[in-house]
């Protein structure tokens, strides 16, 4: 019986099965997207903030510090304002101010501060003593940087990974404001705007499992990397 | 093989000036095993770390075979490097990387072949003696089985001079003789040079040749850890000699002891044999003698480098004169004597 009434109810919601699937498929682009670009820039952010370090391997304290207030200044402008006042850069980049790709825009602006900070921290967990263990084996800097410091930063920089990801799902609830999409879009056009609160249930729903699926998926490969 | 000349450190803690070396001077020979003993604070991982630059002195020259260390660019700094090898207290492998790959990291940065590291590293963890554990993780070895990691990851290059900051430090006793047994072997072995700082008389004592007394930055005596043992010059020695002979008062005797005599109270003495004793059989000369009988409580006798010192308790039983005639005589003989007190 049960079976027969969501058979029932899903030939009679196609459309907004519809709505939905897209909605997710949107979310997980944007999110994937911003959080790779995120990492390209801002893992070696992260890695020269605790380089150029007062006691770093390459100390740099007027680096350190402009690099620092630059990432500040990233972190402490709200999301919504960060993706108004970057339309005219996003307009440059992608040709256009709305819709899906230029959503990732402000999503990717926003998360590499984050994850600068995220990598620094994740690389401060590492005991100063293996650095000085490779120097003393005779590595260059950048074989200290790959060999040594990443690979044991590891488990701390997938865990960032998994934080910046989940904070980018609620990021990108606010990209329905330049037409980005997506399930928060939805819940807010549908469940706001419309008081359908099925709809808005549904979408929250999805982000929750989502949210569940990002965080086991880290956790998981946290314990697969890390021998500490 | 190492020549230090002239070493001095300052490090600046904002204003404050801390001089963690004053003029260190010291002369290294191929093939030896030094031992830099000092007590904490006094700057001894300070000079190990101006061996290999880790550190760089504010003053003076480092030469490690033939090499001004000083005088190198950053580059050459980093080959230099790879003929110093280094082991610390605690051990600083890679928790990422398993025990082969731990290994074979100096080589990979070295970028030697894979094929070549594989021999290398496996021969090397069979002279440690870890060849079943090599897909291991530091995480699961214990303290020994991870210095003896560190120590085959030292030796990978093909180091002529090997540092050990503490490397005994974190480990307890028996697992200590294990892994100084183990670079006595890769001293014989590879003619390796082994500088060794402790804060443990009984670990140069157990392997080093020489040896240096460091304290507040200064170095205060050098020399063959024979000689040190048996004429040192500063109270300093004497100290780090004396705590490797820990004798104290059995309780109930502390008890018992006042620092008075009295009527039917014998005197307890503290003898302290050093290398400038007259080497005889002194205790029975002076019961003979001086007709006294003597009960030895506890005593802690050792030989190094031909000399034989230690300290011994003991109650002297008989008339307050021949007491004092024979305390004499030991002191004649050179031997410190110390009366603790009286046991009733
Ligand atoms: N980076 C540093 N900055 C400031 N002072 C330092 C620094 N490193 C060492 N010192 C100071 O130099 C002196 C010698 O330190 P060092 O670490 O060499 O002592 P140590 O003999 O190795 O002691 P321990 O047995 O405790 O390891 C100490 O007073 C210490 O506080
Ligand atoms: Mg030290």
């Amino acid at each position: 019986m049960s079976l027969d009434l969501v058979l029932d109810w899903w030939v009679n919601n196609e459309r907004l099965i519809d709505l939905l699937v897209t909605a997710l498929g949107q979310t997980i682009l944007m999110v994937s997207v911003a959080a790779a670009i995120g990492f390209i820039f801002g893992i070696p952010l992260g890695v020269l903030l605790h380089l150029t370090k007062e006691s770093g391997l390459l100390s740099n304290g007027r680096l350190n510090k402009s690099l620092g207030v630059v990432v500040n200044i990233g972190r402490s402008i709200p999301f919504i304002i960060l993706l108004v006042a970057l339309i005219p850069f996003t307009r440059f980049v992608v040709g256009s101010s709305i819709g899906t790709a230029a959503a990732i825009v402000p999503l990717a602006i926003a998360a590499i501060p984050f994850i600068a900070r995220l990598v620094e921290g994740a690389l401060l967990e590492v005991p100063s003593g293996l650095v000085e263990a490779a120097q003393a084996m005779g590595a260059k800097p950048k074989q200290i940087i790959l060999k040594v410091l990443l690979p044991e930063a590891l488990p701390g920089i997938i865990n960032a990974a998994t934080i910046t990801l989940v904070t980018l799902v609620g990021y990108s609830a606010m990209a329905g404001t330049v037409g980005g999409g997506g399930l928060g879009d939805v819940g807010i056009r549908y469940g706001y705007q419309r008081f359908d609160a099925a709809v808005m249930m549904m979408t929250i729903v999805i982000l929750v499992v989502l949210v569940q699926v990002i965080q086991t998926i880290g956790d998981y490969l946290v314990k697969r990397v890390d021998h500490r | 093989m190492i020549e230090i000349k002239g070493v001095n450190k300052v490090f600046y803690q904002g204003e404050r000036e801390i001089k963690a070396l004053d003029d260190i001077n010291l002369s290294i020979s191929e093939g030896c095993i030094y031992g830099v003993i000092g007590s904490s604070g006094a700057g001894k991982s300070t000079l190990i770390r101006c061996v290999n630059l880790l550190e760089r002195p504010t003053q003076g020259s480092v030469r490690v075979d033939g090499t001004e260390l000083n005088a190198l660019s950053n580059k050459e700094l980093t080959l230099a490097r790879r003929k110093i090898g280094m082991i610390f207290q605690h051990f600083n492998l890679l928790s990422s990387r398993t025990v082969f790959d731990n290994v074979g990291l100096p080589l990979e940065l070295a970028g030697v072949s894979k094929q070549a590291i594989k021999e290398k590293v496996d021969s090397l963890l069979e002279l440690v003696g870890l060849a079943e554990k090599k897909d291991s993780y530091p995480a699961n070895l214990s303290g020994g089985q991870k210095q003896r990691v560190a120590i085959a990851r030292a030796l990978a290059s093909d180091p002529k001079v090997l540092l050990c900051d503490e490397a005994t430090s974190a480990l307890d006793p028996a697992t200590t003789q294990s892994i100084l047994d183990l670079l006595r072997k890769i001293n014989k072995e590879f003619n390796l040079t082994i500088l060794l700082i402790t804060h443990e008389m009984a670990v140069v004592k157990s392997i080093c040749s020489d040896v240096a007394i460091i304290g507040g930055g200064k170095l205060v005596e050098q020399g063959p850890v024979g000689d040190i043992f048996a004429h040192p010059k500063t109270e300093l020695a004497r100290q780090f000699i004396r705590s490797t002979l820990d004798l104290s008062i059995p309780e109930d005797y502390l008890a018992r002891l006042s620092s008075t005599p009295t009527e039917k109270s014998y005197p307890l003495v503290r003898l302290e044999f050093t290398g400038a004793s007259v080497d005889a059989p002194i205790i029975s000369q002076v019961a003979r003698e001086f007709n006294l009988d003597i009960s030895i409580l506890s005593s802690n006798m050792d030989y190094v480098g031909g000399i034989k010192f230690g300290l011994m308790l003991a109650e002297f039983f008989g008339t307050e004169d021949a007491t004092e005639q024979a305390i004499t005589f030991l002191k004649k003989s050179k031997i410190e004597v110390e009366v603790l007190g009286y046991v009733a």
